[in-house]
C-alpha cells in the first residue's frame, strides 16, 4: 500500500514517502478541483459553503458541487499566494482587522479566481450560508452575495452558550432544513428532495467518521503514531470538505486508519514533511487553528524539538466525533440540526476549557499551547482565559503564541520560535520539580 | 415660584445626564436597588435586549457598555489580545474592580463572536450572577425564527422570574410594553426634532440623554426625555453653517463623547446614527393586547432596526435603511465610524459603501477606540468632508 516517489521542490530531492492514504487523499482532491472547475462545461451546479456546519450528505442529495472558500484560502495560504490577495482585498476598501480567509477569498475574485488546477472557478450558483460558531461566516457570504447575486440560503445555527442543545434549537433548524433550506435546493438544483438518499449518505458517514476517530484517538500511545494537530489538518481534510457521506472518504478513512495502526505495532510516531518524527519528548495539546503561510516552517518548530500534538480542537472545528457524536440515519435532519450545533466553535468557553482540560488528562499530555490567530476571534476571544483555567484545572504548564491563518504579516518565526523553546524548558522543569518532589 | 413648577433647563439636564454617563459607580443604579429591599439589577451588553422583561420582573435594566475613556484598564487587558476590540476589556474591568457587584445577572446578546464568548467567561468569573447569551433568530418568518424567539423569551422571562422569586405575569409585561412604547416613542421624537433643528439638539447632548436611559427606570428616562425635549424646543441657539450627516458602525463599543462632540465642531451636524440601538431597535408600537412575548417576537422579526448583527436576506435591501436615514433625515452625508477590530461593522462596511455610491451619497470613515484621545486627525478629516459637501453638493 506505499508508493515511493521524489518530489522535484523539495531541495536535496529527499525521498518522500507517501502513504496509500496520503495518495487516495491527493487524488481525491484533484478529482474534486477538476469536478468544481469543469461544472459549468458538464452542467453541474455549484454550491458554496462553510466547512463548520457543512451540510455535504444534504447537498450532495441535489447533485450540487460543493465550494468551500475556507478551503481555497487555506490552499492560497498553503501556496503563498494568500499574502497578496489579502492586500488585493484591502485595497479595494476591506479592513485590515478582518477575517484574513475573507480577504483572502475576495481579493483571489478580484485577481481571477483561479482554484489550485489553474482553471478557473465557477460562479456559485447557491450560497449555502450554513454557518456554525462564526459570525464571520454570515458577513463573508453577504459579500459574496453582492458579487455573484446567487440565491442565498441561510441556515441558523443557535449557539450553545449554556452548555447544552435545547429542543428549541433542534426544533428551530430543522424548521429552516425543511422550510427554507431543501425548498430552495430543490429550486436551484432541479433534483426533487429524497430523504432516502440523504439516510444513505449519512450511514457512509458514520463509518467514516469512526475511523476517524480511532485515528485521532491513536495519540493515546506513546510514543503517538500521529501528529493530531499538523497532521490531522490533512487527515480531516476529506470529512470536513467535500467528501463526507462518500465511498471515497471510507476508503481514505480506511486507508488511514490501517496505516496509523501499522506505526502503532511498530512502535512509530508521526509521519512529518522530513520523514519519520525523532524521539516524542513533548506532548501537547493545541488550542487553535495553525498559521498556513508557514506551515510547513511552523511544523518543524515542534518535531525538530521532539514535541508531538496528541490533540486539537482545531481538529474538531467541522465536527466534534471524539466526544460520541455520529450522523444517525434515522434521523436524517435532526442529526443534521445536532451536528451543527455541536462543532466546536459553535461550544461555550466553558465547554471549550472542559474538552481541553479532558484531553490533556485522557491523552497524558505535557502542557496546553495556543496559537492564537488574529483573524478569528471565534477561536481567540477568552483564550487568555482558557489559558489560565486549563493550568488551573490541569496543573500542567500553558503557553500562547500569535499568529495568523493565511496572512504572512502576522507571522513571526524568530518570536514564535523563542517562546516554544521557553516553553520546552519550562516543561522540562516542571518535569524535574515533579521528579524531585516524588 | 414654587421650586417644582420651574421647568428645567437643557443645561441642567444635560448636566444630570453627563453626571450619570461618567458615573463609572453606577451610583444611581445602586441607590435605585438599596431603596427597596429584593430589588434586583440586570445588566446587558449592545445591542438589543427586550428590556420589557426586565422591568416586568420589577428589576432595573443597566446597560453596559464598556468604560468609556475614563476608566484605566489595569486587569483588562491581561484576558485579551491587542486585535481585540476594547469594549470587551474594559467591560471585564468593570467587574474585576467590583464596579458590576451589585448586579445580579448580565445578558450578553447576539451581536459578535467576542461578546458571544464574553458571556462563557463571565460564566466563569462571576459564578453567583445570573448569565445568559441571549441569542436572537436570524430567520425571519413568524412560524420559524418566531416561534424559536418566543421559546427564548419565555425562557428568559422563566429566569428571571426565578430570581424575582415569582413568575411574571402577562399582564405585568403588557405594562412594561407600554411604558417602553412611550419611551421609544420619545427617543423617535428626540431622533426626528433633531434632525429638523440639529443646533437646538447637539448630537453630544442627545446622546447624553439617550445615555442616561442605560441606568435610570424607564419611567424616569421618559420623563428626562420630555422635559429636554420640552427645553431644547424653547430654547433658541446660534445655527452654525454645518453640513448634515449620518453616523453609522457605532453600534457597540461607544466613541468617545469627545469624538461626537468634535464632528459638530469639525462642521458636521449629526442628523441620525446608530449609537444606543437598544433605545429605539423596534421602529414601531409592540401591540398591547394579545400574547406579549409573540408581540415582542413579531416586533423583532419585522418592526427591528436594521444593523450589521443582522442576516439581511434580500440582496436589494442591503444598506437601504442607510439610504432611508439620509433621505428621512435630510442628511448630505455618512462617517462610516467604527470601533477598531470590529468584525460587524467593518465587515459590513464595503458592502454599505457600495450601496451609498450608487445613491450618490458621499461618505467618509475612520476607526476609534472608546478610550481615543486624540481628535485632530477626526476633526480635520470631518472638517474636509463638511467643506467639500458644501463646496460640491451641488455639482
Amino acid at each position: 500500500m506505499t508508493t515511493t516517489f521524489v518530489t522535484p521542490k523539495v531541495a536535496a530531492a529527499k525521498e518522500i514517502v507517501k502513504d496509500a492514504s496520503m495518495m487516495k487523499q491527493k487524488e481525491m482532491m484533484a478529482g474534486h478541483y477538476d469536478r468544481l472547475t469543469s461544472a459549468p462545461q458538464i452542467g453541474a451546479k455549484v454550491a458554496a459553503t462553510f466547512v463548520p456546519g457543512n451540510l455535504n450528505e444534504l447537498i450532495m442529495c441535489f447533485d450540487l458541487v460543493n465550494n468551500l472558500p475556507e478551503v481555497n484560502a487555506i490552499q492560497n495560504g498553503l501556496r503563498r499566494t494568500s499574502g497578496a490577495f489579502v492586500l488585493e482585498a484591502e485595497k479595494i476598501g476591506h479592513s485590515e482587522d478582518v477575517c484574513t480567509y475573507v480577504k483572502s477569498d475576495i481579493g483571489m475574485m478580484a485577481k481571477g479566481n483561479m482554484a489550485p488546477n489553474g482553471k478557473k472557478f465557477p460562479d456559485p450558483d447557491v450560497l449555502l450560508l450554513s454557518y456554525t460558531g462564526c459570525f464571520t461566516f454570515m458577513k463573508w457570504f453577504e459579500l459574496l452575495r453582492e458579487q455573484y447575486k446567487c440565491e442565498t440560503i441561510m441556515l441558523h445555527t443557535p449557539y450553545m452558550g449554556d452548555g447544552k442543545i435545547t429542543k428549541n434549537m433542534t426544533e428551530y433548524m430543522v424548521k429552516q432544513l425543511k422550510e427554507e433550506v431543501i425548498p430552495k435546493l430543490e429550486r436551484v438544483s432541479g433534483v426533487k428532495f429524497d430523504i432516502d438518499r440523504l439516510r444513505e449518505y449519512l450511514k457512509k458517514s458514520v463509518k467514516a467518521e469512526d475511523d476517524l476517530v480511532r485515528v485521532l484517538q491513536s495519540a493515546k500511545n506513546k510514543p503517538s503514531p500521529i501528529d493530531a494537530y499538523f497532521g490531522a489538518i490533512y487527515y480531516i481534510g476529506p470529512i470536513f470538505g467535500a467528501f463526507r457521506g462518500t465511498d471515497d472518504a471510507i476508503e481514505y478513512y480506511k486507508f488511514l486508519r490501517a496505516e496509523v495502526e501499522d506505526r502503532l505495532a511498530h512502535g512509530q510516531g508521526p509521519v512529518t514533511p522530513d520523514g519519520d518524527m525523532g524521539k516524542e519528548k513533548y506532548r501537547l495539546v493545541v488550542e487553535g487553528p495553525p498559521n498556513y503561510t508557514s506551515f510547513r516552517q511552523f511544523w518543524k518548530m515542534f518535531y525538530d524539538e521532539g514535541a508531538v500534538v496528541v490533540a486539537s480542537s482545531y481538529s474538531k472545528v467541522g465536527g466534534v466525533y471524539d466526544l460520541g457524536f455520529r450522523h444517525d440515519p434515522d434521523n436524517p435532519l435532526e442529526t443534521l440540526a445536532e451536528y451543527c450545533l455541536g462543532v466546536y466553535t459553535n461550544r461555550s468557553l466553558p465547554m471549550r476549557i472542559d474538552m481541553l482540560s479532558r484531553y490533556i488528562e485522557e491523552y497524558e499530555a505535557d502542557g496546553l499551547l495556543i496559537n492564537s490567530i488574529k483573524s478569528c476571534n471565534s477561536f481567540s476571544a477568552g483564550q487568555l482565559l482558557m489559558m489560565r483555567e486549563v493550568e488551573k484545572r490541569t496543573g500542567k504548564p500553558a503557553a500562547f503564541i500569535e499568529s495568523d491563518l493565511v496572512d504572512p504579516r502576522y507571522f513571526s518565526a524568530a518570536n514564535i520560535k523563542n517562546r516554544l523553546e521557553s516553553y520546552f524548558q519550562m516543561i522540562e522543569q516542571k518535569r524535574a520539580g515533579a521528579l524531585a518532589a516524588a | 415660584m414654587d421650586a417644582s413648577l420651574k421647568k428645567s433647563t437643557t443645561v441642567e439636564i444635560v448636566a444630570r445626564a453627563n453626571a450619570l454617563f461618567e458615573d463609572l459607580s453606577f451610583a444611581a443604579a445602586r441607590e435605585w436597588k438599596a431603596a427597596k429591599p429584593g430589588r434586583k439589577v440586570i445588566g446587558y451588553m449592545p445591542i438589543y435586549i427586550p428590556r420589557e422583561l426586565i422591568h416586568a420582573a420589577d428589576m432595573l435594566a443597566l446597560g453596559v457598555l464598556g468604560g468609556g475613556d475614563q476608566l484605566e484598564v489595569i486587569h483588562g487587558d491581561a484576558y485579551y489580545q491587542s486585535y481585540i476590540c476594547r469594549i470587551p476589556r474594559s467591560t471585564v474591568e468593570l467587574g474585576v474592580s467590583g464596579r458590576l457587584d451589585f448586579v445580579d445577572g448580565m445578558l450578553f446578546p447576539s451581536i459578535c463572536d467576542v461578546i458571544r464568548n464574553l458571556s462563557g467567561m463571565w460564566k466563569m468569573m462571576f459564578p453567583h450572577v445570573y448569565v445568559r447569551y441571549f441569542d436572537v433568530p436570524q430567520n425571519y418568518r413568524d412560524d420559524i425564527g418566531g416561534n424559536y424567539y418566543v421559546n427564548e423569551l419565555a425562557e428568559l422571562r422563566h429566569d428571571l422570574g426565578e430570581l424575582r422569586g415569582k413568575p411574571i405575569t402577562d399582564d405585568e409585561l403588557r405594562f412594561s410594553i407600554a411604558l417602553y412604547n412611550e419611551n421609544r416613542r420619545l427617543v423617535r421624537e428626540l431622533y426626528a426634532f433633531r434632525a429638523e433643528r440639529p443646533w437646538q439638539a447637539p448630537a453630544a447632548e442627545a446622546y447624553l440623554v439617550l445615555r442616561a436611559g442605560m441606568v435610570l427606570p424607564v419611567e424616569e428616562h421618559s420623563a428626562m426625555l420630555r422635559d429636554y425635549l420640552a427645553a431644547a424646543r424653547a430654547e433658541e441657539r446660534p445655527r452654525r453653517d454645518n453640513c448634515r450627516v449620518v453616523v453609522t458602525g457605532a453600534f457597540c463599543e461607544q466613541p468617545p463623547l469627545n469624538l461626537i462632540k468634535s464632528l459638530e465642531l469639525a462642521g458636521c451636524y449629526v442628523v441620525d446614527d446608530d449609537l444606543l440601538l437598544v433605545t429605539r431597535w423596534l421602529t414601531a408600537d409592540t401591540p398591547i393586547e394579545g400574547d406579549p412575548l409573540r408581540n415582542l417576537a413579531s416586533a423583532f422579526l419585522h418592526q427591528s432596526e436594521a444593523t450589521a448583527a443582522k442576516y439581511e436576506p434580500d440582496l436589494k435591501e442591503k444598506g437601504q435603511h442607510l439610504v432611508r436615514a439620509v433621505r428621512r433625515s435630510g442628511a448630505e452625508g455618512v462617517i462610516f465610524a467604527a470601533p477598531s477590530f470590529c468584525d460587524p461593522a467593518l465587515l459590513d462596511r464595503p458592502m454599505l459603501q457600495h450601496v451609498l455610491k450608487d445613491a450618490g451619497i458621499p461618505y467618509i470613515a475612520f476607526k476609534y477606540a472608546e478610550n481615543s484621545g486624540q481628535m485632530q486627525p477626526i476633526r480635520e478629516q470631518a472638517g474636509t468632508f463638511s467643506d467639500s459637501i458644501k463646496l460640491w453638493s451641488g455639482t
